[in-house]
């Protein structure tokens, strides 16, 4: 049998992430991939592997696995304790396991999403260009399931030389920079002040798709519809009850509700670590006058 | 037209009506073929094109002030036909919103050079527009929980073809058999923005 982890204990919800499929938003489908992309494109590296190269989103850790032959895998995102062969194993740092041996990963003390690479990455076909499970199409691989048999691709490079690897801790309160637009001229005056003076709670209802928050609600100055238009990721959605929804990786290509504002693609990482209730404040970003965009342009 | 930031690196051109905004998306495709343009999506929609990853917009402004569409690339542009079944459950209310029966629902609906006008929703999703407005109809009251793949279904100044079985409020007036995403073709879609669709009744 070629290589594979076998999966013993799959835990709440684990998919498998590279960085998603590009260019094809204009046919309707979704970008997905791992929501906190850093941390995968991090355990890449240490497992000696290309970036784009697909590991495990284990949302929330507690997932127990076990390598057919002796692999280098690597662990980041969430922290949480680890284990090979039942030997404690560092998180962010290439770990050596044997054949046979059970790499356990336990609860997540914070955040939200563990990842872990494995040298040579998952190689369950592409779909599109991208082995991610998209949970708003149903795209890419099933969600891994207790018994799955992930095979392991060929090894491409060792792993890396490394003491240390820095990773940001997920955070209780996170700031998060943001650009106003495309529609803020849809909300009042005391919409925008509101949005960049009060605190916001991550909502239970968050998933690969979007960050739910509550606060103070958004008002808005233009009734009516917005006919759909495209979404980037990190848009803040602002539906008719006024609470903001940020969107991640498995976001819709198009929406109708209005977007307020964007956050900073530099920081969408953070908020796809950020467990319900965490606190967001929203720190406003200016343009250069050469970068001012939003104005009509001559025919 | 205006354009509109959407962070850092995207911006959202605001166009007057569905032409413009096709002949804004065929512009800004074939610049990014001929290498004048680089973005990681062009995303048409209702009234926008959307532009990702773009971080100066400066060298769109120019481009955007080239003409929109020549003789040669509409002439260039495929026509799809769709052979379709018309007996959707929705067709007798389709038939009594347009004042006809459902032979004249099926010579309205075969009749109309269709467009894409763009994706969304679903992955091969096409929002097809060229309908004459005296025929566009409103939503179902409540949406079905499931409406089958291939059904062909009109809402609003659209008629699209739903490409999996999903949840959907259109009013479905037929189905078709033309696999409309098929992830093994190349581009997967069988509907892309800016193409021409007729529909014609399967014998």
């Amino acid at each position: 049998m070629s290589a594979a982890l076998e999966v013993l204990r799959a835990g709440v919800r684990t998919t498998v992430q590279d960085l998603g499929r590009a260019g094809l938003a204009h046919l309707g489908v979704p970008r997905s991939g791992a929501v906190d992309a850093g941390a995968l494109r991090l355990a890449n590296r240490l497992a000696g592997n290309p970036p784009e190269a697909a590991g495990l989103e284990i949302l929330l850790g507690a997932a127990r696995l076990r390598a057919t032959r002796a692999v280098t895998v690597a662990v980041t995102g969430a922290p949480c304790a680890i284990t090979a062969g039942g030997r404690p194993a560092a998180h962010g740092l290439p770990v050596g396991v044997l054949a046979g041996e059970v790499i356990s990963i336990g609860h997540a003390s914070a955040g939200l999403r563990v990842y872990l690479a494995v040298g040579g990455g998952i190689a369950v076909p592409p779909v599109l260009g991208s082995r991610s499970t998209d949970t708003l199409s149903g795209l890419g691989p099933a969600p891994v399931r207790d018994g799955d048999l992930l095979p392991i691709g060929p090894v491409t490079g060792p792993p890396p030389a490394v003491d240390l690897a820095p990773y940001p801790l997920p955070r209780h309160d996170l700031r998060l920079r943001v650009w106003l637009g495309p529609r803020d001229d849809w909300f009042t005056p005391a919409a925008l002040s509101t949005l960049f003076s009060a605190e916001y709670r991550v909502a239970a209802e968050t998933d690969r798709v979007g960050a739910r928050l509550t606060g103070p609600a958004l008002t808005r100055a233009v009734d009516g519809e917005l006919p759909s238009e495209g979404l980037v990721l990190g848009a803040i959605q602002v539906p008719a009850d006024g609470q903001p929804l940020i969107f991640l990786a498995d976001h819709p290509t198009t929406g109708g509700y209005p977007v307020i504002a964007v956050v900073d693609p530099a920081d969408v990482d953070q908020l796809g670590q950020a467990r319900p209730g965490t606190a967001i404040r929203f720190v406003r970003q200016f343009r250069s006058s050469r970068q001012e965009t939003s104005a009509p342009v001559a025919a | 037209m205006r354009i509109r930031p959407a962070g850092p690196s995207a911006v959202l051109l605001e166009l007057d009506d569905a032409e413009a905004v096709s002949g804004a998306y065929r512009l800004l495709t074939t610049a990014r073929n001929q290498g004048r343009l680089t973005a990681r999506e062009i995303v048409p929609a209702a009234r926008t094109v959307l532009i990702d990853g773009v971080t100066d917009p400066g060298p769109l402004t120019a481009l955007l002030r080239e003409p929109t569409s020549t003789p040669e690339t509409e002439r260039s542009t495929p026509t799809i036909k769709i052979l379709a079944t018309y007996d959707g459950d929705d067709i007798d209310d389709v038939a009594r919103l347009w004042h006809t029966d459902r032979a004249g629902v099926v010579a309205i609906h075969t009749g109309t050079a269709f467009r894409v006008a763009f994706c969304g929703f679903a992955p091969g999703f096409a929002y097809l527009t060229g309908l004459d407005p005296r025929y566009h109809v409103p939503r179902r009251p409540s949406p079905r929980t499931r409406v089958p793949a291939g059904t062909v279904a009109l809402a609003g100044p659209y008629s699209g073809v739903y490409p999996t079985a999903s949840p959907g409020g259109w009013q479905c007036i037929g189905r078709t058999r033309e696999v409309l995403f098929d992830l093994e073709s190349d581009p997967p879609a069988l509907l892309t923005p800016g193409a021409v669709v007729r529909f014609a009744e399967a014998a």
